[in-house]
């Protein structure tokens, strides 16, 4: 259920957009006996995060931009059923929006679940949250997903509880899913509009009944809005993914935007469509494309001044394991699994926590201290840069071995997270022959430098002949700091006449590429 | 006829076992299949076959034609 992967997704993707960013600013602030958002110099107008929200999302890695270097989560693949068909998933395999081509979770028990997270949570400390994303849908499997975070609940007290429904038949488990204390839900809302539905969703399965076309959508739409006001009335804490569908539902996500956060949905995730006639999913075979990352980026653009928009997220599968942008699943089957000796110590992973909260606060003071020396520079540039990253903040990957850049967009205000750029083949669409080399410069080619841990010297010439500079002096130093040191330089280098600034994108170009695309 | 299940194609989802009526459909190796002494084609509970109704993959769980109709008085 392409679904409940998005939901996977969503929960396990997350950067989060500047707005987390801020909060995270606050909160260490906040920690260091700082007052707050006066002397963290919050970014313009997105320090209004109530403090309730902070402590629910602050070492969600889904949710904060910020917190995702630090955190991990995992998903337990306990609900295999769905009750909606959408067009973007086959479900011979996961949900395809969610997943790897060709790759299935291992179905759990709630049981087998429940010893996977105390496995995984004594293996790696920094793991923070567990969710039910699928493969199916959480709410088509009720018994199954309840009965696992009940286990895990008495089991592993300490661990965040979250699921990702296509909200079908979220009105009917509000109750338990309070009860249950799961503060995190992710409803994946493609549309208002049933007319826009039923290009969507082919069918779905309500009180016995199937149901399809505008019937359907509409039922569906309505069930999805009425379970997130049911949620945030309770104060539970709802994301929304909406999966971008060129041509279909692009322009109107910016209605959904605005319907799902008069309802107090508190971060909205727009996700690129999969899509790949190899998944067999019906818009795989009619060749429905998705979107570039750029027309994902303009989408979102457009959104943020309506709410939060959430720009970290991986599309994880039902079953990932990790920081995001990693996947250690592998390390985790219930035959690897059974035969480990298992020793879950809270107390353990508490005090590495109190370690992974410290090194945040080193970083943000690294950030704050260059957002200080930039302060007296006064500039209307903008540019955006990538940067290769295995996780932590750090600048810490070498440029032939990253499979995605993140990228920041740079000004005089400081360094904003706006996206990441995975350099799959697959995921580039039509490049399949390229070279990998290639494919990395083409997702990047909107930017002025590249930060490396380290490059060879054919990519760098590749690049530089691109105009874009590749940036190793900064290896394994944080991101952020280093961006704008960089940044300050560039400034520099520009009013001394030395370089000439040249914009490489300019934001209303790719706004107008979104509009052609529709 | 009672409903039975194409085993190539079950995904093994299990959405059709827990909207059987007559708990007929259970799992063996990893595919499900339907109890024929246990099915009612769903009559008297639903208006259409809940196991054909809920497989997302279309012409799966489909009529048995080398068995006769459920008789509701049999």
């Amino acid at each position: 259920m392409s679904t409940s992967a998005q939901h996977r997704v969503s929960c396990g993707g997350g950067e989060i957009s500047e707005t987390m960013q801020v909060m995270a600013k606050h909160k260490s602030c906040g920690t260091v006996g700082g007052s707050g958002k006066a002397s963290c110099g919050s970014q313009a107008g997105i320090g209004n995060v109530p403090n309730e929200v902070w402590e629910k999302v602050k070492s969600h890695p889904c949710y904060s931009e910020e917190a995702h270097h630090h955190y991990a989560r995992m998903h337990v693949a306990v609900a295999p059923a769905c009750n909606i068909q959408c067009n973007y998933c086959n479900r011979k395999y996961d949900c395809a929006n969610e997943s790897r081509p060709g790759i299935v979770s291992e179905k759990l028990t709630p049981e087998q679940a429940a010893k996977k997270v105390l496995a995984v949570a004594s293996a790696i400390p920094q793991m923070s949250v567990v969710g039910v994303a699928g493969p199916g849908d959480p709410l088509a499997n009720p018994d199954k997903t309840f009965k696992t975070f009940e286990l895990v609940n008495k089991l592993a007290p300490d661990l965040k509880l979250c699921l990702s429904t296509n909200g079908l038949a979220l009105a009917d488990h509000v109750d338990t899913i309070a009860r249950l204390k799961v503060d995190h839900v992710t409803i994946t809302i493609n549309m208002i509009d049933p007319d826009i539905g039923a290009k969507i969703y082919p069918w779905i399965f309500h009180r016995h009944k199937r149901y399809t076309g505008i019937e359907a959508a509409s039922i569906l739409s309505n069930r999805q809005l009425q379970g997130l006001e049911m949620l945030t009335a309770r104060g539970i804490l709802c994301k929304v993914n909406s999966v971008m569908i060129p041509g279909i539902n692009d322009q109107h996500l910016v209605e959904v935007n605005k319907a799902v956060k008069s309802r107090g949905a508190f971060l909205h995730n727009v996700m690129p469509l999969i899509s790949s006639p190899e998944h067999g999913t019906v818009f795989g075979l009619s060749g429905q494309r998705g979107p570039t990352a750029q027309e994902v980026t303009a989408l979102q653009d457009s959104c943020e001044s309506e709410m939060n928009m959430m720009r970290h997220c991986r599309q994880c599968r039902a079953d990932a394991v990790g920081l995001l942008g990693e996947d250690r699943g592998a390390e985790f089957t219930m035959e690897k699994i059974m035969a480990m000796d298992i020793k879950y110590d809270e107390q353990a992973r508490k005090e590495y926590q109190a370690k992974v909260e410290k090194a945040r606060i080193a970083k943000l003071a690294a950030k704050q201290e260059q957002v200080a020396g930039l302060a007296s520079a006064s500039s209307e540039i903008k540019v955006l840069v990538a940067v290769a990253t295995k996780g932590s903040g750090l600048i810490n990957q070498h440029f032939g071995h990253a499979k995605e850049f993140q990228i920041y967009e740079l000004s005089t205000s400081g360094a904003k997270f706006v996206g990441h750029r995975p350099i799959h083949p697959y995921c580039q669409g039509g490049h399949g022959e390229d070279s990998k080399l290639e494919i990395a410069i083409g997702a990047i080619n909107d930017c002025h430098a590249v930060f490396v841990s380290k490059i060879g010297g054919c990519p760098k010439a590749e690049l530089i002949k691109a105009g874009i500079e590749p940036v190793a002096q900064y290896a394994y130093e944080f991101i952020d700091g280093s961006a704008i040191a960089w940044f300050k330089l560039y400034l520099d280098k520009v009013n001394e006449g030395k370089i000439k600034h040249v914009e490489r994108v300019d934001p209303a170009a790719r706004r107008n590429a979104l509009i052609s695309a529709a | 006829m009672p409903f039975k299940i194409i085993a190539s194609q079950c995904t093994g989802c299990s959405a059709c076992e827990t909207q059987c009526p007559n708990f007929a459909i259970s799992e063996r190796a990893g595919v499900f299949l339907i109890d024929p002494e246990k099915c009612t084609e769903c009559a008297a509970y639903f208006d259409e076959p809940q196991c054909v109704a809920v497989c997302p993959v279309d012409n799966t769980c489909v009529l048995d034609t080398a068995l006769p109709r459920h008789q509701e008085s049999a």
